[in-house]
């Protein structure tokens, strides 16, 4: 398991280190960086000025070292628009993001396991056509379409959820959500949920045929001792993994879920800086999303071992 | 000795997308209490699908069992194990029946400590709380051989080898002292030395606890080793059915006559796997409408294409099912 564990960081380490490279090195393909930072009509003499403020001179490989060091400790530089460092703003946009990826994720296990163990346990059932039918709609309907549809629904006709905007609310200190991101937090985890129905259905119809499930009823046990005991625990370990992933990819920020509904998160606030070619704070939350997609999936293997014991015990 | 067990004219199909698979014709014999009785056959002769239809195993549908019956005898009277509902049928699974499968590293559940595996029976059978249970477990550990039972009750199967994950299935099978046991092909996926080793021990604790064993093999070899009687399945029927030394001096029908025939001399020490004689089996797809080993028959001649053969007694407990008379080079013409 230690082994294991350590295979895994060194891994998630190699990872983020080629990210930077990436995102370092994509600023360089783009042109010269110092002509984003200058005013349009600035002279020869100002854009070399700013260059050398900046460091822009100096060879890559020095840049690059600079570039990681800062990035280290969260330092990106400011961003180019908000004159304040890029990662700070990251931060404030953070508790949104969380919001609305925790509420997406609750939702989309909330009903995609369930209907995934009622089909894979009936196979052919009008349940397995709901799971299977589910399952088709989460991975084809496109989320920001959904979006639109349910507030004009819920919001505009039915007036039930607000249209757009987050609203939080106050307890002892505690920010709490509102109605406000139900409809979000829907349209956003309806893929996570296509996955985990399909998953969890496709899980369980494989497990059900295995022989330690026929040993299991060789033994006497009733049906639902069998499900709980045998069946879903096999098919709860690699649920861990899908879960793991799929949070990962709720917590980067939905660029479209989050543009639509106003909803003040990390990818509303991507596209406001890919629009104002903020590349300060684009680089910052490149980095930032990869980190957390990077630790999600260590934790998530740490916890799949974890559950697994041919992991825990192996070698 | 009364029999434990009366198998009669058991009928099992399965109903596929394909057709339908004719899996079971008519499968009939008996089982003693105590004894060893060993079923031999070639691949898809139906020697799995006769036990599990016995239990309720298999997986319906595709299966459905369409005729026969299963009679089961015990202190407390008869029961035809066929027309038990699901409630009914699952106090017998594992408690007055055991089941050895082939292969034991898929058939223990990989997240489960074995002490767990065990104890589940247990718990659901004789009622056991939990420290009886950890109790008893750990005795069954010692029982089928395994070292350091205490701590090796917390353990998973992957950290067993082979055939020490047999045993544990050995265990599984035997830990509600049932009346028969069913090991089908316990010793295939295991090496010789183990092989043997496994054949020992059940005999042994088939021996102390007077269970009957119902013992599925390729393995001729295992068969004269440890059987009273054995029964030589064909297509879904049992052709013949013997006493061992029996068997081994006088087969009786064509099939039997092929696989000993087939068999490497057995002076060398190892096992010898059933080796299949010329042809190939029957496709099952079709119902049955003549001896269904015509086809691969030596001796076979117009009414084998033409009837179904019954079965015949050729000695007290020796019966075939042909049409043909090998002894006397003729057709029975009491048949
Ligand atoms: N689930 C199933 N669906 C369709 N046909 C099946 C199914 N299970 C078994 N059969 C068929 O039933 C027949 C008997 O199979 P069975 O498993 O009893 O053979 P066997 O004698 O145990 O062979 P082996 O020595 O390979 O274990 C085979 O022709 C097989 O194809
Ligand atoms: S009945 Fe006929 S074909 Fe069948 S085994 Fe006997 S002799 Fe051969
Ligand atoms: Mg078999």
């Amino acid at each position: 398991m230690q082994r294991y564990i350590l295979s895994r960081l060194f891994q998630s380490i190699m990872i983020l280190f080629g990210v930077l490279f990436i995102i370092f090195f994509m600023l360089q393909a783009t042109g010269d960086p110092v002509s984003l930072m200058v005013s349009r009509n600035a002279s020869p003499e100002e854009i070399e000025a700013v260059r050398e403020a900046m460091g822009f001179n100096r060879p890559l490989i020095v840049q690059f070292g600079d570039f990681i060091a800062g990035a280290v400790v969260g330092d990106f530089g400011d961003s180019l628009r908000h004159k304040q460092p890029a990662m700070d703003l990251i931060l404030e946009r953070l508790p949104a993001t969380v919001e609305l990826a925790t509420t997406a994720l609750f939702m989309a296990m909330l009903i995609g396991i369930p209907l995934g163990l009622l089909g894979g346990s009936n196979p052919g059932s009008l349940w397995d056509t709901l799971a299977r039918g589910a399952g088709l709609i989460g991975q084809t309907i496109p989320n920001f379409w959904l979006a639109l549809i349910l507030i004009i629904v819920f919001a505009v006709k039915l007036g039930w959820l607000p249209a757009f905007g987050r609203e939080t609310w106050q307890f002892l200190g505690i920010t709490l959500p509102t109605r406000s991101v139900i409809l979000p937090a829907f349209a956003l985890g309806l893929f996570t949920m296509g996955q985990l129905v399909r998953f969890t259905r496709s899980a369980v119809m494989e497990i059900r045929s295995e022989d330690f499930v026929r040993t299991a009823y060789s033994k006497g046990l009733s049906d639902r001792q069998i499900y709980i005991r045998h069946i879903l625990r096999n098919a709860a370990i690699p649920l861990i993994s899908i879960i793991g992933v799929q949070f990962g990819y709720l917590l980067s920020g939905s660029i479209y879920i989050e543009t639509i509904c106003s909803w003040p998160g990390l990818g509303n606030l991507l596209a406001e800086a890919i629009g104002n070619r903020d590349f300060a704070l684009v680089q910052a939350i490149a980095f930032f999303t990869s980190l957390v997609v990077v630790t999600l999936n260590l934790l998530t293997d740490i916890a799949y071992g974890l559950a697994d014991p041919r992991i825990r015990y192996g070698d | 000795m009364a029999p434990i067990l009366e198998v009669s004219d058991l009928v099992t199909r399965f109903y596929t997308f394909d057709g339908v698979v004719h899996a079971l014709n008519g499968v009939s014999f008996d089982l003693q209490a105590g004894e060893t009785l060993a079923i031999v056959g070639e691949s898809g002769s139906g020697k799995s699908v006769t036990m599990m239809s016995l239990l309720h195993l298999l997986p319906m549908p595709p299966a459905r069992i369409e005729g026969g019956s299963a009679l089961f005898h015990d202190d407390s009277g008869t029961i035809d194990l066929l027309k038990l509902n699901r409630a009914e049928i699952s106090r017998v699974r594992g408690g007055r029946i055991g089941f050895i499968f082939q292969d034991a590293l898929s058939a223990l559940n990989p997240v489960m400590t074995v002490g767990r595996q065990i104890a589940e029976s247990l718990e659901r059978h004789l009622g056991l709380g939990h420290e009886q249970c950890r109790r008893r477990v750990v005795e069954l550990l010692e029982k089928v051989g395994i070292p350091g039972a205490k701590q090796r009750y917390r353990n998973y199967p992957h950290q067993f080898s082979g055939g020490m994950r047999q045993r544990v299935m050995i265990a599984v099978a035997m830990a509600c002292n049932p009346k028969i046991v069913i090991a089908d092909e316990p010793t295939t996926a295991l090496d010789v030395t183990v092989q043997a080793q496994i054949v020992e021990l059940t005999q042994q604790l088939q021996r102390e606890l007077g269970i009957a064993v119902i013992w599925i093999t390729h393995d001729l070899g295992v068969v004269a080793g440890i059987a009273d009687r054995v029964l030589v399945m064909y297509a879904g029927r049992p052709v013949e059915i013997a006493p061992v030394d029996d068997l081994y001096d006088h087969p009786g029908h064509p099939y039997t006559i092929g696989l000993l025939e087939a068999l490497p001399r057995m002076d060398a020490a190892g096992s010898k796997r059933l080796i299949s004689i010329e042809g190939s089996p029957p496709d099952l797809m079709a119902p049955p409408a003549h001896c269904q080993f015509a086809w691969r028959c030596r001796y076979a001649f117009e009414r084998c294409w033409n009837e179904v053969p019954p079965q015949v007694s050729v000695g007290p407990q020796h019966h075939i099912t042909c049409f043909y008379d090998v002894n006397r080079e003729r057709p029975r013409d009491n048949v």
